[in-house]
């Protein structure tokens, strides 16, 4: 009691609740997942240790570096499909023009939906035998335009790439949005005054000013593709065949359709490691850490 | 004319009219399918609405609709609840806090930013049931508020700092216990904060598809997400039901997005814009 008189702060049994809580459910499991890498686990009966047996199929499981493999392939086609366009459309609804507001307030409704949800939506609108991409190719005569979207493993991993833009472009958005804001004006007056145009414009000032931005969306890209689940999950499953099992797929294949968690806890592993060596990479060679004061000033 | 339409950023405004469409078709076929009759729904013209009909908006409602709403709320609900009051306390803590015990309790929660949940579901299963909580709401309940809680007590941080520690000191002298600072001065002056935090957790529990997959079996237990790819497999090829269900899921969101966008788009983008 006493001391606690003494102490200038407040005391640190405040964030006791939230630490609980946080420590039980997600740094717990962090420990777990290791461990529980080691064992036998059914998901009924009790973890039985397993030695090293899951860690050597993780090396030979020609499966799961197929799924290794998408995963990089995802996140690099990913970030290169949703960079421009956010980008661009960013900066563009960061004008104040009426008519722009208007398209941006119809932008952020993917944001509304749950993954789920699009999932469905599309997976129902790419339908090769109800949807209506397959009704409208049909109605206008275009036979040669595929109509497999999903079905067919040389096009669902491209399918992929543009739902999972779909659902993210608008949140990109409007963190571009956001930074093209906070870029004063007075320095594009400046430079039409100095005859720059726009296109100049937009290479010499946005772009460079925006490099804080593009950095911390590029990593949110680049961390989220290494968990996509729920939209791949529901519109393909990881098919057809493999066509789309990434990583996080196959970890869920093995664990609880195949009962096969001591395993599936093995790739889990692999997954944190990756979220977070990307995560502090991209902090050491950007210096994320100052993101923060580069949203606060100009 | 002519020179105001060249001073438009054409490349941008081209490009922003196909996104348009991009976006705004989906949707669009979305509700008016959604309003079809099943029968027929193949031959009509898909992107003309027909005589619309309510029928499958009764069907979704029929198949336990009101048990799995009320169900997503009660999970909502208590996530916002605990995430806005932990969060808050713990953030309180770290600003007004010293000491190791304090700086290291942070770098905790920031480490837990780079946890995916997706690397945590085996564990996490392994946890709900020992505790025996499997298919219950607290199975989902807890984690999602565990995990919306190391960026909910980052923005906290960060707002609190902006407070003058005059403020504080001032109550101090005044006798006020840590407890009454906390609800009557931080917890005020945070409002826009918490706001922001609130949106946040509850999208989050809102929207989760991947606990309630793993972590509930029944029917008594199902939230809208689930359900939905649930209607999936019990509507089968009635397509205009399953959009109807979408429709409806996602209703609650669309008029907070129409009350306060701002705040709505804030909740979304916590933490990474203003």
């Amino acid at each position: 009691m006493r001391a606690d008189r003494k102490r200038k702060g407040a005391s640190p049994l405040l964030a006791l609740p939230a630490l609980t809580l946080f420590g039980f459910f997600a740094l717990l499991p962090m420990i777990g997942v290791v461990v529980l890498s080691f064992t036998y686990y059914d998901g009924i009966s009790a973890p039985r240790s397993a030695g090293l047996a899951n860690w050597s199929r993780f090396l030979h499981d020609t499966t799961t570096h197929h799924a290794i493999w998408l995963t990089l392939k995802i996140m690099a086609l990913s970030w290169l499909a949703q960079t421009p366009i956010a980008l661009l459309l960013g900066v563009f609804i960061s004008g104040r023009q009426r008519y722009r507001s208007v398209l941006a307030a119809v932008y952020f409704i993917p944001l509304l939906f749950s993954a789920a949800a699009i999932a469905i939506t599309w997976k129902n609108l790419l339908d090769p035998n109800f949807g209506l991409m397959s009704n409208l190719t049909h109605r206008l005569h275009m036979g040669w335009f595929p109509s497999d979207w999903l079905g067919s493993p040389r096009l669902a991993l491209y399918t992929m790439v543009f739902l999972i833009s779909w659902q993210f472009i608008p949140f990109h958005m409007l963190i571009y949005q956001a930074g093209a804001r906070q870029i004063p004006l007075s320095i594009y007056e400046a430079a039409e005054i100095d005859g720059a145009g726009r296109v100049r414009q937009f290479l010499n000032i946005t772009l460079p000013l925006l490099k804080n931005t593009i950095v911390t969306s590029s990593m949110l890209m680049i961390v989220g593709s290494i968990t996509y689940f729920d939209l791949i999950f529901i519109v393909t499953g990881g098919g057809p065949g493999y066509a789309t099992r990434i990583l996080p797929l196959d970890m869920y294949i093995n664990g609880f359709q195949g009962s096969d968690m001591g395993y599936a806890s093995a790739i889990s592993v692999v997954l944190v490691a990756a979220a977070l060596s990307f995560s502090m990479f991209l902090i050491r060679v950007t210096g994320f850490g100052r993101f923060r004061s580069a949203h606060e000033g100009a | 004319m002519v020179r105001r339409l060249l001073h438009l950023n054409s490349l941008g405004a081209l490009a922003g009219f196909v996104w348009f469409a991009i976006v705004a078709f989906p949707v669009y076929w979305m509700v008016i399918t959604s309003f079809r009759h099943q029968a027929g729904f193949l031959i009509q013209d898909p992107v003309v609405p027909s005589k619309p009909t309510v029928g499958q908006y009764h069907r979704v409602i029929k198949v336990g609709f009101l048990s799995y709403l009320r169900n997503s709320s009660v999970v909502t609900f208590s996530v916002v609840l605990l995430v806005l009051v932990f969060s808050l306390m713990a953030a309180y803590a770290i600003v007004r806090g010293e000491g190791w015990i304090t700086s290291g309790t942070f770098r905790l929660f920031l480490l837990g930013l780079a946890i995916p949940l997706q690397a945590a579901i085996i564990p996490i299963f392994f946890i709900v049931s020992k505790m025996q909580l499997y298919d219950t709401l607290w199975a989902l309940i807890f984690p999602t508020a565990a995990f919306s809680i190391p960026l909910s007590v980052l923005i906290l941080v960060n707002f609190l700092r902006d407070v003058p520690a005059e403020l504080f000191e001032a109550m101090k002298i005044d006798g006020a216990s840590e407890w009454r600072m906390l609800w009557r001065l931080a917890t005020p002056l945070s409002r826009p904060a918490l706001l922001t935090v609130g949106i946040f957790a509850a999208l989050g529990a809102w929207n989760g598809f991947l606990l309630p997959l793993v972590l509930t079996q029944s029917t008594s237990t199902r939230v809208l997400p689930f359900a939905l790819y649930d209607f999936q497999t019990q509507f089968g090829i009635n397509i205009p039901a399953v959009l109807a269900a979408v429709v409806l899921t996602t209703l609650p969101v669309f008029a907070l997005y129409l009350i306060g966008r701002r705040q709505l788009l804030s909740g979304m983008t916590a933490g990474f814009s203003r």
